[in-house]
């Protein structure tokens, strides 16, 4: 196992590159022995986020949402539909998530990747159970018509935190949901108003109206590795190190979800260090 | 603070902390090299094992061995809900299993959900624990997995059936490491300054609950492991005596 030895300017900085690809534990070791990490972040800290609202002009809500290179597009696409006979004073909410083969190279086309469907199924599980959207706010008439929201979200760039960037991209863009105007026709279906209103149509709901959002749930990635836990780690940091963690908070401070699968054993004091 | 001993009506008359009835029976398959049928009062896991076998899959790393996991549902076809528990179970059985003793191989491990009566993922990781040690796959320790709900008024319970787990405002599957009685000296095996078996090896939470109730939880779910575990040895042991006048 040879460290390579420092021989002059260039056949260092070639060392240091192939030292990474061959050895990437002990490369990361070796960073976080110093508290730091290779992309100069101290361990605690997160990458630069960024949020652009209204990505998708034809959606009704979007979001792109980018946390340090990882990013992802959330659209939401509201439809009017009849609610179900159990619960008839409620909307809908469909959460899809994709990742095509753009954002990382170990995606192929011809079949889902392996970690779409398990981020797609967490995203609903914490929108849904986290009561950020009261459902009763999409009826539109009790029994008979509700919106169904469509959210779409593709992942343009996977590096890491796949997760933490889905939810952000998906709270942002029901933030920025506008509810757009219905009224009801003649055969009693819902149509979408124009914008010069029909004399003889009602409009079910008065003006474009923005969806209220309690409890809006935040989550953190970190990957642990002996003692050291990092925070918002990249793709290369989530392959190499075993251990994932992912910790949803709410606004309140409740915990939304913690999600652990698998990994070396944490001990209860790392668990409280990382909430 | 939490009241001790509160008097919580279950439908099946069991008191809070109180885990169904375990059965367990390894072998039960012939042509599969390691399988155990695991049932926790009505939820039944069937899991079987083939392996190892030559090669590994496309993006993992060869010199490591690898573990597949397919998770097939009573009814319905594989969705996005069984992708989620194959990845937990991988994940899971990856930090269990010795992974570099035999490189460059695939164990497969295939789990069949016979019957759904709440804490599925538990049982099914219980199950294909027992399957493994059934195959002689080789392991650190083995997992101990349990289910614990809190309910709206803030107690928690153990071991939901499936009418209890739709009730109940959040739950939290929790797997463990067995408890160990090693011929080591006590230091050598703790991680952290606490012993070993105090570790979470994996958790999933749904719904929401607060910090303090995911502790709780945490604390009840340790509690109930050293039991799980002390059933799994002594069903391990029973058996390998069994087998052994039979031989």
């Amino acid at each position: 196992m040879g460290l390579p030895n420092a021989n002059g300017d260039l056949s260092t900085e070639v060392e240091v590159d192939a030292f990474r690809r061959l050895f990437p534990l002990h490369f990361y070791e070796k960073h976080l022995l110093e508290s730091i990490s290779p992309d100069a972040r101290p361990l605690g800290r997160a990458r630069e986020t960024t949020i652009a609202l209204g990505a998708v002009a034809s959606a009704n809500g979007s979001a792109l949402a980018k946390i340090g290179s990882t990013t992802m597009l959330a659209a939401i696409k509201m439809k009017v539909m009849t609610p179900s006979l159990e619960t008839p004073d409620e909307g809908c909410i469909v959460i899809d998530f994709h990742m095509p083969p753009i954002c990382s190279p170990i995606v192929r086309p011809g079949g889902p990747a392996e970690a779409a469907p398990v981020v797609a199924k967490q995203l609903s599980d914490t929108i849904l159970s986290s009561g950020m959207i009261n459902l009763k706010e999409l009826s539109l008439v009790s029994g008979k018509a509700a919106w169904m929201a469509y959210l779409d979200i593709y992942c343009l760039d996977a590096d890491g935190a796949l997760f933490d960037t889905a939810l952000l991209s998906a709270v942002a863009a029901f933030s920025h949901l506008e509810i757009p105007v219905v009224s009801l026709n003649d055969d009693g279906k819902i149509v979408l108003s124009e914008e010069q209103g029909l004399s003889d149509r009602e409009p079910v709901n008065k003006e474009k109206r923005k969806i209220n959002l309690s409890s809006v749930p935040f989550s953190l990635t970190c990957v642990l590795h002996k003692n050291y836990i990092l925070a918002d780690p990249t793709a290369e940091e989530e392959s190499i190190m075993d251990t994932i963690l992912t910790v949803v908070l709410d606004s309140s401070s409740q915990l939304v979800s913690l999600h652990k699968p698998g990994g070396t054993v944490l001990a209860y004091t790392s668990a409280i260090q990382v909430s | 603070m939490r009241e001790t001993a509160m008097e919580v009506d279950r439908e099946d008359g069991r008191s809070q902390n109180q885990l169904r009835p375990l059965a367990c029976s390894r072998n039960i398959l012939h042509r599969a090299h390691g399988s155990a049928s695991w049932s926790q009062g009505d939820t039944k896991v069937l899991a079987a094992v083939y392996g190892p076998k030559a090669g590994t899959k496309k993006n993992e790393n060869p010199e490591k061995a690898c573990i597949e996991v397919i998770w097939k549902p009573k009814t319905g076809q594989i969705g996005k809900p069984e992708k989620e528990y194959e990845m937990i179970l991988k994940r899971t059985l990856e930090s269990v299993c010795i992974l570099t003793v035999n490189p460059n191989t695939t164990t497969s491990i295939i789990v069949q959900v016979v019957n759904d009566d709440g804490a599925l993922l538990p049982s099914a990781i219980n199950a294909a624990c027992m399957a493994l040690v059934d195959a002689g796959i080789p392991m650190k320790h083995l997992a101990v997995a349990i289910c614990c709900c809190v309910a709206k008024s803030g107690y928690v319970i153990l071991d939901p059936t499936k009418l209890e787990e739709q009730k109940m405002k959040a739950f939290a599957y929790l797997v463990f490491p067995n408890s160990v009685h090693s011929v080591l000296p006590e230091g050598s095996l703790r991680v952290e300054g606490e012993p070993i078996e105090n570790g979470i090896i994996t958790s999933v939470t749904h719904g929401i609950m607060s910090v303090d109730d995911y502790f709780y939880c945490l604390e009840r779910g340790r509690a109930a492991s050293v039991k799980l575990s002390d059933f799994l040895r002594r069903n391990l042991q029973q058996q390998s005596t069994d087998s052994s006048k039979a031989g």
